[in-house]
């Protein structure tokens, strides 16, 4: 059925649809709503059968999906940014356990300095952290691929985190399609867990393994995801047939067959990557999107596939490695040299960082210089220059120059304060 | 598509307005979409909301640009942010006020566009009468629905009642409806 309601609402009536078992909690910018909206479902007993825990802290909130996802209950959660650092420990552990969690990660950037806005930062720091890290460009792809999500963790008894962009998706009111329980029935078996904590059959979940089968191990997890790769698409073409949308999958192209310069994105900005392509295609320029639904695993040969005519990628990414670059990037061309070689170039663009808007008119400006063989190979969207060479100018002036987050406020008017030193 | 855009303070449901907008226009059968100026709310600090209505699928992430329509819930934003920056001069603008846009000082800017593009209505005196508090939201989207024609006052009151308990949706819906026909007498008058 139609709605129109933000992001947050819809993922938590998408995962009430779902039948969770054990839902433990706790709340943090942007994701809090959903776990608002999913108490309130609990409560009023929209939801039933599901135990709602708000929790002490990120770590209990993860350690608690552990529990009980090990006692072979359905569990979801969700964090971002800080919340997901201080869980850490834990997240490693579910995936090491083999546990099929399901949780949001409402995608915001990572302190300091402290910023609540949305970029990838904290997805990316959980990259090697063996979760199937899906990523998604509206809302309704959000609610679908939550319920997809379950049934592919439990299908490979592996955790799996949806990155839904924070604020720009999850605070957005826009149109969804809210599928009907039946549908999600059919298409999501109830919760048959690989392994199970169960004291008439009891069994011990988290052994100490050494050098002699530490490598066994860590390398099944690898070939695991690998394995996920095709059921992903699997699970995609089945939801296409119960629910009739498109929704999931590795990849998705737009307009990327035949063109010489292709985005590729994750998340939201793919949706101001589709207007402005379909304005510069009425220009003339020969240029596309490759959308990233899945990455991890990293579908590196339906990437390939998808770029093998494109001359030149632009890659667009909300996150980087400080002192190394672009993440994204790195993988895509790692993946590209070896299947295509190096008549495809790898543009790096950094942008959208901490919550800083992604207008079509800088986009755009990417695509004419890469035209024109203009591009950088890596670029820093919008980035003020003046503002970093007066930062820059400071320190060499001397040693005391104080806190370069704090002199920066003031530098562009933020902030008013008089210089304490 | 036509776009929106809507300043004002923190707590003067800029954001509920826009939510309302695109709600409104989702029950007649357009896509829309809202979503507000992220940042850390507070009471006062000026504050921007957004929207679109379409006939197509709005996938666009970015802020309203260039908006067809300027809201302003508050004058003294005139002197504090650019809040004209982008907007098309062919568009509308609704400024919450019971002074004229010569007596506000923006006559330079609003001289641009058609007469019967840009008015202003005393929102916030409306809103005290029907909902007994200084929130001129509704009132003005009732403005807006009279300007631009895009949504009509039916789906509007659907949209205030899905959102608020009938104790708050009633007193509001009447401050809709009376900021509907303050626009569409001054209209009138503008067309003799």
């Amino acid at each position: 059925m139609l709605h129109q309601m933000s992001g947050s609402i819809a993922v938590a009536k998408a995962v009430a649809l779902c039948r969770p078992d054990v839902v433990p909690c706790y709340p943090i910018t942007p994701q809090t709503h959903i776990v608002e909206h999913l108490s309130v479902l609990v409560k009023s007993g929209q939801l039933k059968n599901c135990t709602y825990e708000n929790v002490e802290s990120e770590f209990s909130s993860m350690s608690f999906c552990i529990g009980s996802s090990a006692a072979g209950a359905r569990t979801y959660t969700a964090t971002a940014s800080q919340g997901l650092l201080y869980m850490m420990e834990a997240v490693y552990n579910a995936s090491g356990l083999g546990l099929p969690i399901v949780m949001t990660l409402g995608n915001r950037a990572i302190g300091a300095p402290i910023n609540i806005w949305n970029d990838h930062s904290d997805a990316m720091s959980v990259r090697d952290a063996g979760w199937i890290q899906l990523f998604v460009e509206s809302n309704q792809q959000a609610v679908d691929v939550h319920i997809q999500a379950f049934k592919l963790a439990e299908a490979l008894s592996l955790p799996v985190m949806v990155n839904m962009d924070g604020f720009i998706l999850t605070h957005a009111i826009t149109r969804v399609d809210l599928p009907e329980q039946e549908q999600v029935d059919q298409f999501l078996p109830s919760f048959v867990p690989r392994q199970k904590l169960d004291t008439q059959s009891p069994l011990s979940i988290g052994a100490m393994v050494g050098p002699d089968a530490f490598t066994e191990v860590r390398y099944l997890a690898h070939h695991k995801q690998k394995e996920a790769l095709a059921i992903i698409e699997q699970q995609a073409d089945e939801f296409l047939e119960i629910f009739g949308r498109d929704s999931g999958g590795l990849i998705k192209t737009y307009f990327a067959d035949d063109a010489d310069i292709v985005f590729v994105a994750m998340g939201s900005v793919v949706g101001t990557m589709q207007e402005l392509v379909h304005e510069l295609r009425e220009e003339g320029f020969s240029v596309g999107i490759l959308s990233l639904r899945s990455f991890r695993p990293f579908p590196a040969n339906a990437i390939c596939n998808a770029l093998k005519n494109a001359k030149k990628a632009i890659v667009f990414e909300k996150s980087f490695a400080v002192g190394m670059g672009g993440i994204l990037a790195s993988e895509i061309h790692m993946a590209t040299q070896r299947y295509i070689g190096e008549e495809l170039k790898i543009k790096s663009v950094i942008g959208g960082l901490g919550g800083r808007t992604i207008t079509k008119k800088s986009l755009k400006k990417l695509v004419e210089c890469a035209n024109k063989d203009e591009l950088d190979d890596e670029v820093f969207m919008d980035l003020d220059g003046g503002t970093v060479v007066r930062e820059l100018k400071r320190q060499q002036d001397g040693q005391t120059s104080g806190p370069a987050a704090e002199n920066i406020l003031r530098d562009i008017g933020v902030v008013s304060a008089s210089k304490t030193h | 598509m036509f776009q929106i855009r809507i300043h004002g303070r923190g707590g003067q449901g800029v954001v509920s307005a826009s939510e309302l907008l695109s709600v409104a226009a989702f029950s007649e059968g357009k896509f829309s979409q809202s979503f507000p100026s992220f940042g850390s709310e507070r009471m006062g600090a000026p504050v921007q909301a957004f929207a679109r209505i379409s006939d197509s699928n709005i996938t666009i992430r970015e802020p309203v640009m260039e908006p067809d329509m300027l809201i302003i819930q508050d004058p003294t934003l005139f002197h504090a942010i650019d809040v004209f920056d982008g907007a098309k001069t062919d568009g509308y603008i609704l400024i919450n006020s019971s002074r004229t846009t010569e007596e506000l000082g923006i006559e330079e800017k609003t001289s641009l566009y058609p007469a019967n593009h840009v008015m202003t209505l005393p929102a916030t005196e409306i809103a005290i009468k029907y909902i007994k508090q200084p929130k001129p939201n509704t009132v003005l989207l009732g403005a807006f629905a009279a300007l631009s024609h895009m949504i009509q006052i039916p789906a509007l009151e659907d949209a205030i009642r899905g959102k608020f308990p009938k104790k708050i949706a009633e007193p509001n819906i009447a401050a809709t409806t009376a900021g509907y026909n303050h626009i569409l007498k001054q209209l009138e008058q503008i067309q003799g």
